[in-house]
């Protein structure tokens, strides 16, 4: 009996067409409950670092449910397209910033021997070109609400995401040297000796601020900075497209905490002492981390100023990262 | 056959993310309440009535950092060829020193831009 329904599990799950189902449902499960985590994650610790409590009602326990009862009523919301808007380009550009957020999520590994959804070769690049699309949904949505504050946040938006998208890709090639590999699981069954934040610690510091400043987290908030300029290209947005642009921003902090726990902090590979954790369990601590880190820096840092940012950006963090691309180059030909 | 695939799984993940989309706006158009109003869809500006349009001229620096972008984004795509090889190809000093040469050329570019004050967000 136990063998006969083991050969009928097996006959299944070698069938490519559930294996292919089961990632493509896996990879949108993990986009749509992620953010909510992280989320509810922002909620509470924002609230207890500013001495509040957050949300309480939802769900009855500490108001586990509140991100749930949002989804729900932001569903119900009536939808408003502004008379002197471009219709079209405003329906379309919520999915235009989401749809590469989801797809993000396809390269990224969870734990080793074949937890991903795939093991793309040119991974890396993959996510990181991939995730830049969002700089299109983001000027459509400014540009076609026909408001000045999203024209602002949108033009603001896309210079602050250009001028971080340098760094990052350029603290990624350094990594890319040191693995010789650009697969995101080929990188990080590379550090099994030591993790390459050792070496690479000033990438990975860029890297983190250049993730920051693409998720227009603070203190890199001035695309929507709410004080000055509403809420940048999301002013006229209501209900659901609204929702997208949300989710899409929690989506992102948890898929590049994740590439850069595989880029820098070794992905599955275990500390020393405490090996007999399994692997998965690891990239999520580690993921879990970098995005806690991410919430407590909106806590901590003021916005900076538009000015501020492009010099940061020009002047400090790329010569930085170019001077880290020629160190990484000298010692790995030398040594 | 099983590199195509990859693609494969990748091209039916954006539908589905599409489909997403699409079934999310469906589901908002059955549930929301429509009880449309002129004043309810003007322009949001403050809760005034709107001046001028919102389609207006931006500041020329935006195409400037732009254009400085644009330089060192294909820069990116020659180098991460290049450093996934570095290990591989023969004579490495050579290999290196070549990308030196690349990347120098392009950091005198920035370097230019920088001296000509293209970097400066208030002049």
């Amino acid at each position: 009996m136990i063998a006969v329904s083991q050969q009928i599990f097996e006959q299944y799950i070698n069938n490519v067409w559930i294996i292919f189902g089961l990632k493509i449902v896996a990879v949108v499960g993990l986009f749509l409950t992620a953010p909510m985590v992280v989320g509810y994650v922002e909620h509470k610790t924002l609230a207890h670092m500013q001495a509040r409590l957050g949300p309480m009602e939802a769900g009855k326990f500490h108001g586990w449910a509140q991100l749930i009862a949002d989804g729900v009523k932001f569903i119900q919301k009536e939808d408003i397209t502004p008379t002197a808007a471009d219709k079209f380009v405003f329906t379309i550009a919520p999915g235009i910033v989401m749809v590469p957020a989801i797809l993000v999520f396809f390269v990224v590994p969870f734990g080793p021997n074949g937890w991903w959804a795939e093991n793309l070769d040119v991974g890396v690049f993959f996510a990181l070109a991939i995730s830049s699309i969002s700089v299109i949904g983001m000027l459509a949505a400014g540009w076609s609400s026909a408001n000045k504050f999203s024209l602002i946040g949108a033009v603001r938006g896309a210079a602050q995401l250009i001028a971080y998208e340098l760094p990052l890709l350029l603290a990624t090639a350094a990594v890319v040297m040191q693995a010789g590999t650009l697969s995101l699981p080929g990188i990080a069954a590379a550090q099994s000796h030591y993790w390459y934040v050792l070496p690479q610690f000033a990438g990975f510091m860029l890297f983190i601020i250049a993730s920051l400043a693409e998720l227009s987290r603070p203190p890199f908030d001035m695309p929507i900075a709410d004080s000055e300029i509403i809420f940048g290209h999301m002013t006229e947005y209501t209900g659901v497209k609204f929702a997208f642009f949300l989710l899409t921003e929690y989506a992102g902090i948890v898929s590049l905490s994740a590439i850069a726990s595989v880029l820098f902090l070794g992905g599955w590979q275990p500390l020393p002492l405490i090996k007999f954790v399994p692997g998965p369990l690891w990239i999520l601590g580690k993921t879990g981390i970098l995005s806690f880190i991410v919430i407590w820096l909106r806590a901590t840092y003021p916005r900076l100023r538009e000015d501020q940012l492009q010099k940061m950006a020009w002047k400090y963090m790329i010569p930085i990262a170019l001077l880290d691309i020629l160190l990484t180059g000298i010692f790995k030909v030398v040594f | 056959m099983s590199y195509y695939w990859q693609y494969g799984t990748l091209g039916a993940l954006t539908a589905v993310g599409g489909a997403f989309v699409v079934i999310a706006f469906l589901g908002n158009r059955l549930m929301r309440p429509r009880k449309p109003r002129v004043e309810k869809a003007t322009t949001y500006e403050c809760g005034m009535d709107p001046v001028g349009e919102g389609w207006s001229n931006t500041h020329i620096r935006y195409y400037l950092f732009a254009f400085l972008f644009v330089i060192f984004d294909v820069e990116s795509v020659f180098l991460f060829p290049w450093a996934v090889q570095l290990e591989k190809l023969r004579p490495q000093g050579t290999v290196l020193v070549e990308m030196i040469v690349f990347i120098g050329i392009l950091a005198i570019g920035l370097l230019y831009a920088w001296k000509k004050k293209v970097l400066e967000w208030v002049k």
